[in-house]
Parts: C-alpha cells; structure tokens; sequence
C-alpha cells in the first residue's frame, strides 16, 4: 500500500473525551507520536505514559556546579588573588561564602534548567515548529499518529480507531 | 485525576490503642527511666570535680543537671504539642483541602498542652536559681558588689509590677497566660469538630476558620515571647532578635516530623486509608521546606554577630563552638537538622515513601531535641553539661509520656473529621 502521508491526526473538542480516547487508541496497539491541546489538560503525560522529567537531576547538577565555581572564585580571590582582612577574620573565612555560594547555586540551577529545558524542548529561536493543526492553538485537542511508527497497522484501520475514540473528524498531514 | 471515582471509606474508623501498642510505650518509658536513673546516680556520686571556686560561680550540684534537663524536654515537647494545634488553624486560615483527613492527628499533639504547663511551671518553681540568673535579687541591688546594671535594666520584663528581684509576676503572668489560651483554643477546636461530627454542613468550618484566625495571631505574639522567656532569658545578658523564629522553626520542624511519624504509624496499622503517597508527598515537602528554614534562621544568626563580632554578642557561640562538650554537638546539629534532610529529602520519591521520612522525621525530632539542649545547657551547666545516660533517658521518658497521652487522646474520637466539607477534594488531591 502507498503512503502519501506522513501523519494522521485525530481532532477532540472535549478534554474528557480526549483522555479516554487515548487510553483506547493506545489499547488499541496504536502508538502517539503527541497529543497538542490549547491549555494543560490534567493526567493528560499520565494517560500518555510518559516518564517523569529528569530536569530535576539537571538542576541539581547545575546547582552543584553554581556551589563549587562560588566557593573556587571566593577561595581564589580572599586567599591568593588579593588577600584582605576583613573583620579580623582569616583570609579564607568560610561563613562569609555561604551567602555567596548559595546565591550562586540558585542561580546557576535556575539557567542551566532553563537552558536543559529550552534545548530539550527544541525551544531554540531558529527552530521550525510542526504546526500539526492551527486549531490546537484555539479550541481543539490534536492527536498526531505518526504512520511510520505504526507499520502493522493500515490506514483505514487507525482512522477506524480514532474515530470510534470519539475523534470528531480525521485528518491526514504530511511535512516536507 | 481525570478519573474521579467513588470513593467508599470507612470514615467512622477509631484507633484502637491496642495493649501491645500501649506495652511498647511503657517498655520505652522504663528503659528511658532506668537510663534516667543510672544518670541520676553517676550525677551525683561524682565525676565532676569540685569546679566552683571559680571567683563568683557557685558550686555545681548534680541536680542542677536534673532541671536543666526537665526544662529542654518542658520546652522541646510543649513545642510539639503547640505546634500541632498551629498547623491544624492553619489548614482552615489556608483553606487547604489535602489535609482534611489528618486534620485529627495534628489537633490530638495539643492534649499533652494542659500537662506541659503544669509541668513548666512546676519546674520553673523548683529549679527557679539554677536554671535563670536573672532570679537573683542581688543583681538589681544597686549596693550589692554583684550589682548587674544591664539585668537590672531588663528587670521589669520578668518582675513587673513588682520591685525587681521579688516575684517574677509579669513573667509567670505570661506563662499562665499563653497555656491558658494555647489549652482555651486547643479545646474550642476540638469542640467545633466534635459539632461537626454530629451535625454536618458548611458552617462549622467557617466557624474553625474564624477562631484559626484569632488563634494565628495570638501564636505569632506568643510563640516569640515564649522563646524569649523560656530559652533566651537563660542567657540574659545576651540577646538575639530573631531567636523567637529560631525557636519556632525548631518546634515546627519537630512538630511536622512528629504529625508525619504519627500519620504514617496510623497508616501503616491500617488505619487513614484515604490518605496515600499524593498526601505524605506534602507532608515531606513540609519538613523538607521547613528544615531548611530553620538553617536560614540559624546561619542568619550566627553569620551578622560572627561578622560583626561585638564581644556581648559572640558570647554565645562562643561558649558553644570553643567548648569540648558542645562544640561537636554544634556540628551534629547542622548535620542532622540540615545536611541529612536537606540531601535525603531531596528527590521526589524520598518524599512519597514512608521509609525515607520515617527516617529522617526520627532522626530530626532527635536533631531538635540536641538544639535545644544547646540552647539551654550551655547558660545553666555551663562545662558541666552533656549528653548522658540522664539526658537521653528523660527524653525518652518524655517522649513516651507524650506519646502515650497523644495516641490515648487520638483513640477517644473519631480518627477522621468525617463531615469536613473538603474531604472529597482531599480523596483527589493529586501531585
């Protein structure tokens, strides 16, 4: 059989109807390429099956990173750089660092979360966006179903799931 | 959830304080008292040298160590108690639905509140010279060579209206005064929900969240003056605005650690089937959150009078970090209160599982309990201080009277507010 097109997506006007449709169309055997919808929907990655982010274990990572530079700049500046007394204290005196070092924690986190998430996200400016149904944007939720991905079944069959998952229409599309 | 099922608990479920329940706590309650016992023994039959002809220190007695300890444990579980009456008030000021189910289990720590005061003030008249300076009359007698001129300036805190040095009336007035409404609000909480049982509806809540309210703000006064009195005044030279929040943050952080331990021993008896890993996922995220608010108020302090290092107010760390007795223990203290939950605690999954917070919740209540023993110790013992045999097995004595009273009191009612208005949204919190 000849495929023409690349993807295949069930539109949902309803939220409820959206979660249940995937629990279907997954049961079916069918594989999701993604689910776009306007807003969050609620239990929506857990119906999906989607493995918690690991951003948090990058966060920490950075946040090491932001403790480790602080107290390396501070050590380096107080003890050998420019040596000063302050307060009477030695030169290395290690409470005054933890404001520091902790601004510099947080900080570092916050950026390298950012950052992980952008490129994780292929949020870059440069990126194309797959604009799979404009819709999605305003009041529709969109299933695209990546053929490719699905080889075992055929196309009138996965039209036959969605639209039996309460799809109100199916669409096919195709990118360059 | 998208999935909002029917939900069919047992919401008339009472804990049933069971005679082996009641047989471990009495078997802790004898051993802590027999290591009390030992530790009284050692206390007095020596060990210590005969210290005291230091210029103008007075000899040490053994049972000095006694009250000094009565008082850490009189502090650290009146903390508790009120704590679990402080977060209950503020599930209704918040308006926080999550909670509904182990509302119960906070308010029941507020019944140790009535045996805690008697016990303070108890101890407060028996120990009164040995455990607070400021009860010498001799220091605010202008021709007395031990004359204290900044006491005697700080005398009308705890002697008002009288003539300093006589009877300490403003601050028993203040003592008596914070129990007697810590024990007034504790029982009208405890009534309004009894009311709710029986009557059901909507009113009863908004009911609890005006007298929360009342309640917040009598805390947030009584709460620091508490701290002031009861810990700081037994330095009294010395002082530290924010010790009233350093107090605090040291009872709450207890107090969760004890709602949390008692949630998930209920749970794990079968009891509070409702309330899942979504609800102990909260609870962890308070003790997590608020053990490393306590450390932000213990480094704010030490940090301002480190850097500063004006010798009236080092004093303090002084007589702890340079001492052999306490100085480790100051480590043991960031250690256990900071360190150990902050990393432990850290990822999601330690906080939904029982076995991490139970843990940690144990290991912290010990840590809070260590802090207020550096709190106290270092101004009444002075180098004849320590954690010993006596020390341990009053905490444990402590600890299992507590227990007793909170878990007896826990089994008289319903385990459940069970006409709380949010308890459905509590069946679905999700995180």
């Amino acid at each position: 059989m000849e495929r023409d097109t690349h993807f295949i997506l069930g539109v949902y006007d309803d939220e409820d109807v959206l979660l249940h449709a995937v629990e279907k169309v997954r049961g079916s055997g069918v594989k999701i390429h993604e689910v776009y919808s306007p807003y969050p929907v609620h239990g929506l990655e857990h119906v999906l099956g989607y493995k918690r982010s690991k951003l948090p274990i990058a966060a920490f990572l950075f946040g090491m990173l932001g403790t480790s530079l602080a107290l390396t700049m501070q050590f380096y500046m107080m003890k050998f750089d420019w040596p000063m007394i302050i307060g009477g204290k030695d030169h290395a005196a290690f409470p005054d660092f933890v404001p520091v070092s902790f601004e510099m924690t947080v900080l570092l986190a916050a950026f390298g979360m950012v950052g992980v998430f952008l490129i994780t996200s292929n949020l870059k400016p440069w990126a194309q966006p797959r604009i799979f149904d404009l819709r999605s944007t305003d009041d529709k939720h969109i299933m695209a179903i990546d053929i490719a991905n699905n080889s075992s079944l055929d196309l009138d069959k996965i039209t036959e799931i969605l639209n039996e998952s309460g799809a109100t229409e199916v669409n096919k599309k195709s990118f360059e | 959830m998208a999935h909002h099922g029917e939900h069919h608990y047992n919401l008339d479920q009472r804990f049933d304080f069971t005679a082996s329940i009641k047989k471990s706590i009495m078997t802790v309650l004898v051993i802590g008292a027999v290591l009390l016992g030992i530790g009284v023994v050692m206390a007095m039959t020596g060990g210590h040298h005969e210290e005291g002809a230091e210029a103008g220190t007075h000899a040490f007695h053994w049972y000095e160590r006694l009250y000094a300890s009565l008082w850490v444990n009189n502090v650290f579980f009146t903390g508790i108690s009120i704590v679990g009456v402080f977060f209950f008030a503020i599930q209704f000021a918040a308006q926080a639905g999550w909670s509904a189910p182990i509302l119960r289990v906070m308010l029941s720590l507020g019944s140790w509140l009535p045996i805690a005061g008697v016990l303070m003030l108890a101890t407060f008249f028996v120990a009164n010279h040995d455990l607070f300076h400021w009860t010498h009359s001799y220091l605010f007698d202008k021709n007395d060579p031990q004359y204290d001129k900044i006491i005697d300036g700080k005398g009308a805190f705890f002697y008002w209206p009288m003539e300093k040095g006589t009877f300490p009336v403003f601050y028993i007035a203040r003592m008596v005064i914070f129990f007697s409404f810590w024990v007034f609000f504790f029982t009208k909480f405890k009534q309004i929900s009894a009311q709710e049982d029986q009557l059901g509806g909507s009113s009863h809540w908004f009911k609890m969240r005006s007298w929360s309210a009342f309640f917040l703000v009598f805390f947030a006064v009584s709460s620091s003056v508490s701290a002031w009195d009861w810990v700081m005044s037994i330095d009294t030279h010395w002082f530290s605005t924010l010790f009233g929040w350093y107090v605090f943050a040291s009872w709450f952080v207890s107090g969760l650690s004890a709602i949390t331990l008692i949630v998930l021993f209920l749970k794990g008896k079968g009891y509070l089937e409702m309330v899942n890993e979504n609800h102990v996922h909260d609870l962890g995220k308070f003790v997590f959150g608020f053990s490393i608010f306590w450390t932000y108020l213990w480094f704010s302090q030490f940090l301002l009078i480190y850097y500063a290092n004006i010798p009236e107010e080092t004093v303090y760390f002084v007589e702890r970090l340079e001492s052999d007795i306490y100085g480790p223990f100051v480590f043991v203290n960031l250690g256990l209160n900071f360190f150990l939950p902050f990393l432990v605690l850290m990822t999601r999954d330690a906080k939904r599982h029982g076995v991490f917070l139970k843990l940690v919740c144990t290991i912290l209540l010990v840590g809070h309990w260590i802090d207020f023993t550096l709190m106290v110790q270092p101004g009444t013992l002075g180098h004849n201080g320590g954690i010993g045999l006596l020390e341990v097995g009053m905490f444990l004595v402590y600890g299992s009277a507590v227990a007793f009273v909170v878990l007896g009191a826990l089994a008289k009612r319903n385990l459940i507010a069970k006409n709380h208005p949010m308890l459905e949204e509590s069946y679905n919190h999700h995180i």
